[in-house]
Protein backbone atom coordinates (compact mmCIF):
# COMPACT_ATOMS: atom_id res chain seq x y z
CA UNK A 1 0.00 0.00 0.00
CA UNK A 2 1.58 3.04 -0.79
CA UNK A 3 -1.37 5.83 -0.62
CA UNK A 4 -2.23 5.04 2.90
CA UNK A 5 -4.34 8.75 3.85
CA UNK A 6 -2.92 9.96 7.12
CA UNK A 7 -4.46 8.22 9.98
CA UNK A 8 -6.93 10.30 12.32
CA UNK A 9 -5.31 12.33 14.20
CA UNK A 10 -4.67 11.11 18.10
CA UNK A 11 -6.87 13.51 20.45
CA UNK A 12 -7.20 13.86 24.13
CA UNK A 13 -10.52 11.94 23.52
CA UNK A 14 -9.90 8.30 23.34
CA UNK A 15 -11.73 6.24 20.56
CA UNK A 16 -11.84 3.22 23.35
CA UNK A 17 -13.82 5.30 25.65
CA UNK A 18 -17.66 5.13 25.67
CA UNK A 19 -19.11 8.22 25.54
CA UNK A 20 -23.23 9.13 26.52
CA UNK A 21 -24.76 10.44 22.90
CA UNK A 22 -28.61 12.12 23.15
CA UNK A 23 -31.00 11.06 20.54
CA UNK A 24 -32.54 13.91 18.97
CA UNK A 25 -33.94 12.63 15.51
CA UNK A 26 -35.30 9.66 14.07
CA UNK A 27 -36.99 8.51 11.26
CA UNK A 28 -37.68 5.83 8.76
CA UNK A 29 -35.57 5.83 5.81
CA UNK A 30 -37.00 3.23 4.05
CA UNK A 31 -39.28 0.61 5.53
CA UNK A 32 -36.78 -1.46 7.35
CA UNK A 33 -33.96 0.71 7.95
CA UNK A 34 -34.05 3.75 10.01
CA UNK A 35 -31.78 7.12 10.26
CA UNK A 36 -30.77 8.06 14.22
CA UNK A 37 -29.20 11.42 14.79
CA UNK A 38 -27.73 11.79 17.88
CA UNK A 39 -25.97 15.13 19.67
CA UNK A 40 -22.84 14.32 21.85
CA UNK A 41 -22.64 16.44 25.06
CA UNK A 42 -18.94 16.45 25.07
CA UNK A 43 -18.64 17.86 21.16
CA UNK A 44 -16.31 20.08 21.72
CA UNK A 45 -13.92 17.17 22.71
CA UNK A 46 -14.91 15.35 19.86
CA UNK A 47 -11.89 14.98 17.47
CA UNK A 48 -12.80 16.25 13.67
CA UNK A 49 -14.42 12.99 11.90
CA UNK A 50 -13.11 11.44 8.68
CA UNK A 51 -15.83 10.90 5.98
CA UNK A 52 -16.00 7.20 5.95
CA UNK A 53 -15.83 6.41 9.52
CA UNK A 54 -17.74 4.09 11.97
CA UNK A 55 -18.60 4.09 15.71
CA UNK A 56 -19.71 1.30 18.00
CA UNK A 57 -23.21 1.78 19.67
CA UNK A 58 -24.08 -0.10 23.15
CA UNK A 59 -27.04 -1.10 23.93
CA UNK A 60 -27.73 -2.12 28.10
CA UNK A 61 -30.63 -4.27 29.56
CA UNK A 62 -32.21 -3.98 32.52
CA UNK A 63 -29.73 -6.93 34.02
CA UNK A 64 -26.42 -5.28 33.11
CA UNK A 65 -26.10 -7.45 29.50
CA UNK A 66 -24.47 -5.33 26.89
CA UNK A 67 -24.93 -5.47 23.39
CA UNK A 68 -22.20 -3.75 20.57
CA UNK A 69 -22.66 -3.20 17.24
CA UNK A 70 -20.40 -0.90 14.63
CA UNK A 71 -22.26 1.18 12.72
CA UNK A 72 -20.87 3.66 9.35
CA UNK A 73 -21.64 7.23 10.39
CA UNK A 74 -23.39 8.44 7.29
CA UNK A 75 -22.46 12.33 7.63
CA UNK A 76 -19.26 14.63 8.98
CA UNK A 77 -20.61 15.47 12.64
CA UNK A 78 -21.06 18.99 12.04
CA UNK A 79 -22.62 20.54 15.44
CA UNK A 80 -21.66 17.68 17.08
CA UNK A 81 -24.45 15.99 15.13
CA UNK A 82 -23.53 12.08 14.64
CA UNK A 83 -25.86 10.33 11.80
CA UNK A 84 -26.54 6.56 11.54
CA UNK A 85 -28.66 4.72 9.11
CA UNK A 86 -29.19 0.76 11.09
CA UNK A 87 -31.21 -1.58 8.61
CA UNK A 88 -33.08 -3.87 10.53
CA UNK A 89 -31.56 -7.36 10.17
CA UNK A 90 -34.29 -10.56 10.05
CA UNK A 91 -33.07 -11.92 14.07
CA UNK A 92 -30.80 -9.34 14.58
CA UNK A 93 -30.50 -8.13 18.23
CA UNK A 94 -29.47 -5.05 18.42
CA UNK A 95 -30.76 -3.52 14.75
CA UNK A 96 -34.41 -4.15 15.61
CA UNK A 97 -34.38 -2.59 18.96
CA UNK A 98 -32.39 0.66 16.85
CA UNK A 99 -35.23 0.67 14.00
CA UNK A 100 -38.26 0.37 16.03
CA UNK A 101 -37.61 -0.21 19.61
CA UNK A 102 -35.77 3.54 20.47
CA UNK A 103 -37.00 6.85 20.71
CA UNK A 104 -36.10 10.07 20.84
CA UNK A 105 -34.57 11.36 23.98
CA UNK A 106 -33.30 8.21 24.89
CA UNK A 107 -29.66 8.14 25.03
CA UNK A 108 -27.53 5.23 23.75
CA UNK A 109 -23.04 5.08 24.54
CA UNK A 110 -20.89 5.68 21.59
CA UNK A 111 -17.45 4.62 20.98
CA UNK A 112 -15.13 5.98 18.27
CA UNK A 113 -14.97 7.11 15.81
CA UNK A 114 -12.80 4.27 14.03
CA UNK A 115 -11.22 3.77 11.22
CA UNK A 116 -8.32 5.69 9.16
CA UNK A 117 -8.88 3.40 5.41
CA UNK A 118 -12.22 3.42 4.45
CA UNK A 119 -12.24 7.08 4.40
CA UNK A 120 -12.03 10.28 2.46
CA UNK A 121 -9.84 13.20 3.25
CA UNK A 122 -10.85 16.88 1.35
CA UNK A 123 -7.37 17.07 0.43
CA UNK A 124 -7.76 14.22 -2.05
CA UNK A 125 -6.88 15.77 -5.40
CA UNK A 126 -8.24 12.33 -7.37
CA UNK A 127 -11.48 11.78 -8.89
CA UNK A 128 -13.38 9.59 -6.64
CA UNK A 129 -15.73 6.69 -7.93
CA UNK A 130 -18.51 5.45 -5.44
CA UNK A 131 -20.17 1.81 -5.60
CA UNK A 132 -22.62 0.72 -2.72
CA UNK A 133 -24.76 -1.96 -2.95
CA UNK A 134 -27.81 -1.40 -0.02
CA UNK A 135 -27.05 -0.19 2.78
CA UNK A 136 -23.14 -0.19 1.89
CA UNK A 137 -23.84 3.51 0.98
CA UNK A 138 -24.01 5.05 4.47
CA UNK A 139 -20.03 5.74 4.38
CA UNK A 140 -20.24 6.87 0.63
CA UNK A 141 -22.82 8.95 1.79
CA UNK A 142 -20.50 10.83 4.66
CA UNK A 143 -17.92 10.93 1.97
CA UNK A 144 -20.67 12.50 -0.63
CA UNK A 145 -21.72 15.59 2.01
CA UNK A 146 -18.21 16.03 2.96
CA UNK A 147 -17.26 16.90 -0.59
CA UNK A 148 -20.07 18.93 -0.95
CA UNK A 149 -19.33 20.71 2.41
CA UNK A 150 -16.11 21.81 1.35
CA UNK A 151 -14.39 23.08 -2.27
CA UNK A 152 -12.28 19.82 -3.43
CA UNK A 153 -13.69 20.22 -7.40
CA UNK A 154 -12.87 16.53 -8.09
CA UNK A 155 -15.58 15.07 -9.49
CA UNK A 156 -17.71 12.53 -6.94
CA UNK A 157 -19.71 9.62 -9.08
CA UNK A 158 -21.91 7.20 -7.27
CA UNK A 159 -23.21 3.92 -8.59
CA UNK A 160 -26.01 2.82 -5.73
CA UNK A 161 -27.01 -1.12 -6.60
CA UNK A 162 -30.49 -1.53 -4.69
CA UNK A 163 -33.81 -3.78 -5.13
CA UNK A 164 -36.49 -1.03 -5.78
CA UNK A 165 -36.57 2.38 -5.71
CA UNK A 166 -38.21 2.93 -2.06
CA UNK A 167 -35.59 0.38 -0.88
CA UNK A 168 -32.86 3.18 -1.51
CA UNK A 169 -31.29 5.22 1.14
CA UNK A 170 -31.03 9.12 0.90
CA UNK A 171 -32.52 8.97 -2.60
CA UNK A 172 -34.44 13.13 -2.22
CA UNK A 173 -30.96 14.04 -1.17
CA UNK A 174 -28.73 12.32 -3.59
CA UNK A 175 -30.95 13.11 -6.60
CA UNK A 176 -31.31 16.85 -5.63
CA UNK A 177 -27.14 16.54 -5.20
CA UNK A 178 -26.83 14.94 -8.78
CA UNK A 179 -29.09 17.48 -10.30
CA UNK A 180 -27.58 20.62 -8.96
CA UNK A 181 -23.93 19.76 -8.14
CA UNK A 182 -21.68 20.20 -10.75
CA UNK A 183 -19.29 17.62 -8.99
CA UNK A 184 -21.58 14.93 -8.41
CA UNK A 185 -23.22 12.66 -10.79
CA UNK A 186 -25.27 9.41 -9.72
CA UNK A 187 -26.12 6.11 -11.40
CA UNK A 188 -29.03 3.25 -10.13
CA UNK A 189 -29.22 0.14 -10.72
CA UNK A 190 -32.07 -1.67 -9.74
CA UNK A 191 -31.96 -5.62 -8.80
CA UNK A 192 -35.33 -6.46 -8.55
CA UNK A 193 -37.84 -3.96 -9.75
CA UNK A 194 -37.25 -0.88 -11.38
CA UNK A 195 -39.11 2.91 -11.15
CA UNK A 196 -41.99 2.69 -14.17
CA UNK A 197 -40.57 3.60 -17.42
CA UNK A 198 -36.80 3.00 -16.24
CA UNK A 199 -34.44 2.41 -19.37
CA UNK A 200 -33.11 -0.99 -17.76
CA UNK A 201 -34.77 -4.14 -17.06
CA UNK A 202 -33.97 -4.93 -13.40
CA UNK A 203 -31.69 -7.46 -12.51
CA UNK A 204 -27.88 -7.78 -10.76
CA UNK A 205 -25.23 -5.52 -11.62
CA UNK A 206 -23.24 -6.78 -14.71
CA UNK A 207 -20.03 -5.96 -16.40
CA UNK A 208 -21.85 -4.05 -19.10
CA UNK A 209 -23.04 -1.50 -16.50
CA UNK A 210 -20.65 -1.35 -14.19
CA UNK A 211 -18.31 -0.16 -17.30
CA UNK A 212 -20.82 2.12 -18.43
CA UNK A 213 -21.66 4.05 -14.77
CA UNK A 214 -17.94 4.14 -13.88
CA UNK A 215 -15.21 7.11 -13.49
CA UNK A 216 -13.46 6.18 -17.41
CA UNK A 217 -10.62 3.49 -17.09
CA UNK A 218 -7.34 4.99 -17.42
CA UNK A 219 -8.26 8.38 -14.88
CA UNK A 220 -6.75 8.06 -11.77
CA UNK A 221 -9.88 7.38 -9.65
CA UNK A 222 -10.12 6.27 -6.12
CA UNK A 223 -12.53 3.81 -5.98
CA UNK A 224 -14.58 3.08 -2.74
CA UNK A 225 -16.80 -0.53 -3.20
CA UNK A 226 -19.07 -1.04 0.17
CA UNK A 227 -21.46 -3.47 0.20
CA UNK A 228 -22.24 -7.60 1.17
CA UNK A 229 -19.33 -9.10 0.20
CA UNK A 230 -20.62 -10.98 -2.41
CA UNK A 231 -21.45 -7.33 -4.06
CA UNK A 232 -18.04 -6.16 -3.47
CA UNK A 233 -16.02 -9.14 -4.49
CA UNK A 234 -18.16 -9.00 -7.70
CA UNK A 235 -17.19 -5.43 -8.32
CA UNK A 236 -13.79 -5.17 -6.94
CA UNK A 237 -12.94 -7.85 -9.31
CA UNK A 238 -14.82 -7.18 -12.46
CA UNK A 239 -12.47 -3.48 -11.64
CA UNK A 240 -8.93 -5.79 -11.63
CA UNK A 241 -9.93 -7.50 -14.41
CA UNK A 242 -11.00 -4.65 -16.40
CA UNK A 243 -6.87 -3.25 -15.57
CA UNK A 244 -7.93 -1.24 -13.04
CA UNK A 245 -5.02 -0.38 -9.85
CA UNK A 246 -6.33 -3.04 -7.00
CA UNK A 247 -4.46 -0.32 -4.86
CA UNK A 248 -6.73 2.34 -5.71
CA UNK A 249 -9.53 0.74 -4.67
CA UNK A 250 -10.74 0.53 -1.12
CA UNK A 251 -13.58 -2.04 0.10
CA UNK A 252 -15.58 -2.43 2.64
CA UNK A 253 -18.14 -5.18 3.19
CA UNK A 254 -21.25 -5.64 5.57
CA UNK A 255 -20.57 -9.47 7.14
CA UNK A 256 -23.87 -12.18 7.99
CA UNK A 257 -27.04 -11.96 8.35
CA UNK A 258 -26.08 -12.28 11.74
CA UNK A 259 -24.02 -9.44 12.64
CA UNK A 260 -26.48 -7.14 13.65
CA UNK B 1 -22.16 -0.34 33.84
CA UNK B 2 -23.73 1.61 30.92
CA UNK B 3 -26.47 3.89 29.96
CA UNK B 4 -30.20 1.95 30.36
CA UNK B 5 -31.69 1.31 26.96
CA UNK B 6 -35.04 1.34 27.67
CA UNK B 7 -36.86 -1.21 26.41
CA UNK B 8 -33.89 -3.38 25.27
CA UNK B 9 -33.91 -7.03 26.61
CA UNK B 10 -30.92 -8.28 24.54
CA UNK B 11 -31.24 -11.76 23.37
CA UNK B 12 -28.71 -13.52 26.29
CA UNK B 13 -29.14 -13.61 29.72
CA UNK B 14 -25.99 -15.77 31.05
CA UNK B 15 -22.37 -15.37 30.34
CA UNK B 16 -21.04 -17.20 27.32
CA UNK B 17 -17.65 -19.07 28.73
CA UNK B 18 -15.33 -18.36 26.04
CA UNK B 19 -16.25 -15.41 24.61
CA UNK B 20 -14.41 -12.32 25.06
CA UNK B 21 -16.10 -9.05 26.94
CA UNK B 22 -18.05 -6.86 24.12
CA UNK B 23 -18.51 -9.93 21.55
CA UNK B 24 -21.10 -11.64 20.25
CA UNK B 25 -21.44 -15.45 18.04
CA UNK B 26 -22.14 -16.11 14.79
CA UNK B 27 -22.47 -19.03 13.22
CA UNK B 28 -21.59 -17.59 9.77
CA UNK B 29 -18.40 -15.99 8.54
CA UNK B 30 -18.03 -12.64 7.49
CA UNK B 31 -15.75 -11.50 5.36
CA UNK B 32 -13.83 -8.12 6.01
CA UNK B 33 -10.76 -6.80 3.74
CA UNK B 34 -8.68 -3.51 2.50
CA UNK B 35 -9.13 -3.97 -1.06
CA UNK B 36 -9.83 -6.51 -3.70
CA UNK B 37 -9.17 -10.15 -3.00
CA UNK B 38 -5.70 -10.81 -4.37
CA UNK B 39 -5.51 -14.18 -6.50
CA UNK B 40 -2.64 -16.26 -5.96
CA UNK B 41 -2.24 -19.51 -7.82
CA UNK B 42 -0.53 -22.53 -5.61
CA UNK B 43 2.17 -22.36 -8.40
CA UNK B 44 2.84 -18.67 -7.92
CA UNK B 45 2.86 -18.81 -4.40
CA UNK B 46 5.92 -18.22 -1.90
CA UNK B 47 6.31 -17.95 1.59
CA UNK B 48 8.99 -16.61 3.04
CA UNK B 49 10.59 -15.38 7.02
CA UNK B 50 13.60 -12.84 6.99
CA UNK B 51 15.37 -13.09 10.36
CA UNK B 52 16.56 -9.27 12.29
CA UNK B 53 20.01 -10.18 10.26
CA UNK B 54 18.27 -10.47 6.96
CA UNK B 55 18.67 -14.34 6.59
CA UNK B 56 15.77 -15.65 4.18
CA UNK B 57 13.85 -19.14 4.30
CA UNK B 58 11.79 -19.72 1.43
CA UNK B 59 8.70 -22.21 0.54
CA UNK B 60 7.18 -23.38 -2.28
CA UNK B 61 3.76 -24.60 -2.00
CA UNK B 62 4.87 -27.71 -2.21
CA UNK B 63 7.59 -27.60 0.25
CA UNK B 64 5.15 -26.08 2.31
CA UNK B 65 2.83 -28.98 2.04
CA UNK B 66 5.74 -31.31 2.83
CA UNK B 67 5.83 -29.62 6.40
CA UNK B 68 4.06 -31.59 9.07
CA UNK B 69 0.78 -30.07 9.26
CA UNK B 70 -1.64 -29.81 11.96
CA UNK B 71 -5.36 -29.97 12.13
CA UNK B 72 -6.64 -27.45 14.84
CA UNK B 73 -9.75 -25.92 16.06
CA UNK B 74 -9.86 -22.91 17.59
CA UNK B 75 -12.52 -19.88 18.43
CA UNK B 76 -11.36 -16.53 16.73
CA UNK B 77 -12.79 -12.89 17.30
CA UNK B 78 -13.49 -9.92 15.07
CA UNK B 79 -12.53 -6.74 16.43
CA UNK B 80 -15.59 -5.80 14.50
CA UNK B 81 -17.19 -7.92 17.77
CA UNK B 82 -18.13 -10.99 16.00
CA UNK B 83 -16.63 -14.39 16.84
CA UNK B 84 -16.66 -17.69 16.02
CA UNK B 85 -16.53 -20.77 17.78
CA UNK B 86 -15.09 -24.02 16.40
CA UNK B 87 -13.32 -22.62 13.77
CA UNK B 88 -11.40 -25.91 11.90
CA UNK B 89 -8.41 -25.86 9.83
CA UNK B 90 -5.20 -26.81 9.06
CA UNK B 91 -1.65 -25.72 8.34
CA UNK B 92 1.89 -25.38 9.73
CA UNK B 93 2.80 -24.44 12.83
CA UNK B 94 5.01 -21.19 13.00
CA UNK B 95 6.76 -23.38 15.43
CA UNK B 96 7.91 -25.79 12.65
CA UNK B 97 8.34 -22.70 10.68
CA UNK B 98 10.57 -20.49 12.86
CA UNK B 99 12.51 -24.41 14.07
CA UNK B 100 15.82 -23.36 12.26
CA UNK B 101 15.75 -19.33 11.96
CA UNK B 102 18.51 -17.97 14.06
CA UNK B 103 16.56 -14.91 15.91
CA UNK B 104 16.98 -12.87 18.98
CA UNK B 105 13.76 -10.52 17.42
CA UNK B 106 10.78 -9.48 19.82
CA UNK B 107 8.61 -8.73 17.10
CA UNK B 108 7.11 -10.07 13.28
CA UNK B 109 5.80 -8.11 10.96
CA UNK B 110 3.72 -10.28 8.17
CA UNK B 111 3.13 -9.11 4.70
CA UNK B 112 0.24 -10.25 2.28
CA UNK B 113 0.29 -10.50 -1.43
CA UNK B 114 -1.99 -6.91 -2.05
CA UNK B 115 -0.19 -5.28 0.53
CA UNK B 116 -1.53 -5.35 3.97
CA UNK B 117 0.40 -5.95 7.03
CA UNK B 118 0.39 -6.57 10.25
CA UNK B 119 2.41 -6.59 13.43
CA UNK B 120 2.17 -9.36 16.37
CA UNK B 121 4.91 -9.98 19.11
CA UNK B 122 6.48 -13.21 18.22
CA UNK B 123 5.79 -14.60 21.72
CA UNK B 124 2.00 -14.68 20.05
CA UNK B 125 3.73 -16.93 17.15
CA UNK B 126 5.32 -19.60 19.03
CA UNK B 127 4.45 -22.03 21.48
CA UNK B 128 1.54 -23.28 19.56
CA UNK B 129 -0.41 -20.74 19.22
CA UNK B 130 -0.03 -19.72 15.41
CA UNK B 131 -0.19 -21.17 12.63
CA UNK B 132 -0.07 -20.66 8.32
CA UNK B 133 -3.31 -22.42 7.53
CA UNK B 134 -4.24 -23.71 3.91
CA UNK B 135 -7.66 -25.13 4.88
CA UNK B 136 -10.92 -24.34 6.75
CA UNK B 137 -13.78 -26.99 7.61
CA UNK B 138 -11.79 -29.77 5.52
CA UNK B 139 -11.52 -27.65 1.97
CA UNK B 140 -8.67 -25.36 0.28
CA UNK B 141 -9.23 -21.88 2.46
CA UNK B 142 -11.06 -19.67 -0.40
CA UNK B 143 -9.42 -16.69 -1.59
CA UNK B 144 -11.88 -14.34 0.13
CA UNK B 145 -10.74 -15.63 3.37
CA UNK B 146 -7.46 -15.78 2.91
CA UNK B 147 -6.73 -18.14 0.04
CA UNK B 148 -4.09 -19.79 -0.64
CA UNK B 149 -2.78 -19.75 3.11
CA UNK B 150 -3.28 -17.41 5.90
CA UNK B 151 -1.68 -16.50 9.02
CA UNK B 152 -3.67 -18.19 12.18
CA UNK B 153 -3.65 -16.47 15.58
CA UNK B 154 -6.70 -17.27 17.34
CA UNK B 155 -5.43 -15.63 20.60
CA UNK B 156 -5.75 -11.97 18.87
CA UNK B 157 -8.64 -10.00 17.39
CA UNK B 158 -8.76 -11.49 13.71
CA UNK B 159 -7.11 -8.79 11.90
CA UNK B 160 -3.84 -9.89 12.93
CA UNK B 161 -4.49 -13.15 11.37
CA UNK B 162 -3.10 -11.64 8.43
CA UNK B 163 -5.08 -13.23 4.62
CA UNK B 164 -2.80 -13.91 1.65
CA UNK B 165 0.40 -14.28 3.63
CA UNK B 166 3.37 -13.83 1.72
CA UNK B 167 6.04 -13.17 4.21
CA UNK B 168 7.03 -12.60 7.59
CA UNK B 169 9.81 -10.54 8.98
CA UNK B 170 11.19 -10.57 12.32
CA UNK B 171 12.28 -7.29 14.02
CA UNK B 172 13.60 -6.11 17.18
CA UNK B 173 11.56 -2.62 16.52
CA UNK B 174 7.39 -3.08 16.61
CA UNK B 175 6.45 -1.37 14.07
CA UNK B 176 2.83 -1.25 13.45
CA UNK B 177 1.08 -2.74 10.47
CA UNK B 178 -1.77 -1.34 8.73
CA UNK B 179 -4.55 -1.27 10.93
CA UNK B 180 -2.02 -0.11 13.66
CA UNK B 181 -1.76 2.64 11.72
CA UNK B 182 -4.97 3.42 11.11
CA UNK B 183 -6.74 3.10 14.70
CA UNK B 184 -6.20 -0.36 15.93
CA UNK B 185 -4.00 -1.71 18.91
CA UNK B 186 -0.69 -2.86 18.43
CA UNK B 187 -1.38 -5.80 19.97
CA UNK B 188 -4.90 -7.07 19.92
CA UNK B 189 -5.79 -9.31 22.75
CA UNK B 190 -9.65 -9.72 22.68
CA UNK B 191 -9.66 -10.53 26.75
CA UNK B 192 -8.63 -7.38 27.18
CA UNK B 193 -10.59 -5.41 24.54
CA UNK B 194 -6.96 -4.18 23.09
CA UNK B 195 -8.79 -3.00 20.38
CA UNK B 196 -8.57 0.50 19.54
CA UNK B 197 -5.65 3.14 20.37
Amino acid sequence: MTDLPASAARSTWNASDWHEALVVEAYAETPTARTIRMRLPEAAALPALVAGQHIDVRLTAPDGYTAVRSYSLASAATGGILEITVEELTDGEVSPYLVRGLDVGDRLEIRGPIGGWFVWLDEEPAPVQLIAGGSGVVPLMAMIRAHEAGTNPSPFRLLYSVRSPEMAYYRAELEELARVSPRFDLDWVYTRRAPSGWPHAPGRLDLTRLAASVQPLGSTALTYVCGATPFVEFVADALVRSGRDPARIRTERYGGAEGG
Amino acid sequence: MGLFSPGFMGRRREPVPGLPPGQHLVTDFPVLSIGPTPRVTPEEWRFSITSESGLMTTWTWDEFQALPQEDVTVDIHCVTSWSKFGTGWRGVSLDTLLDGVDTQAGFAMARSYGGYTTNVPLDELRGGKAWVAHQFDGSPLAPEHGGPARLLVPALYFWKSAKWLRSIELSTRNDPGFWEQNGYHMHGDPWREERYW
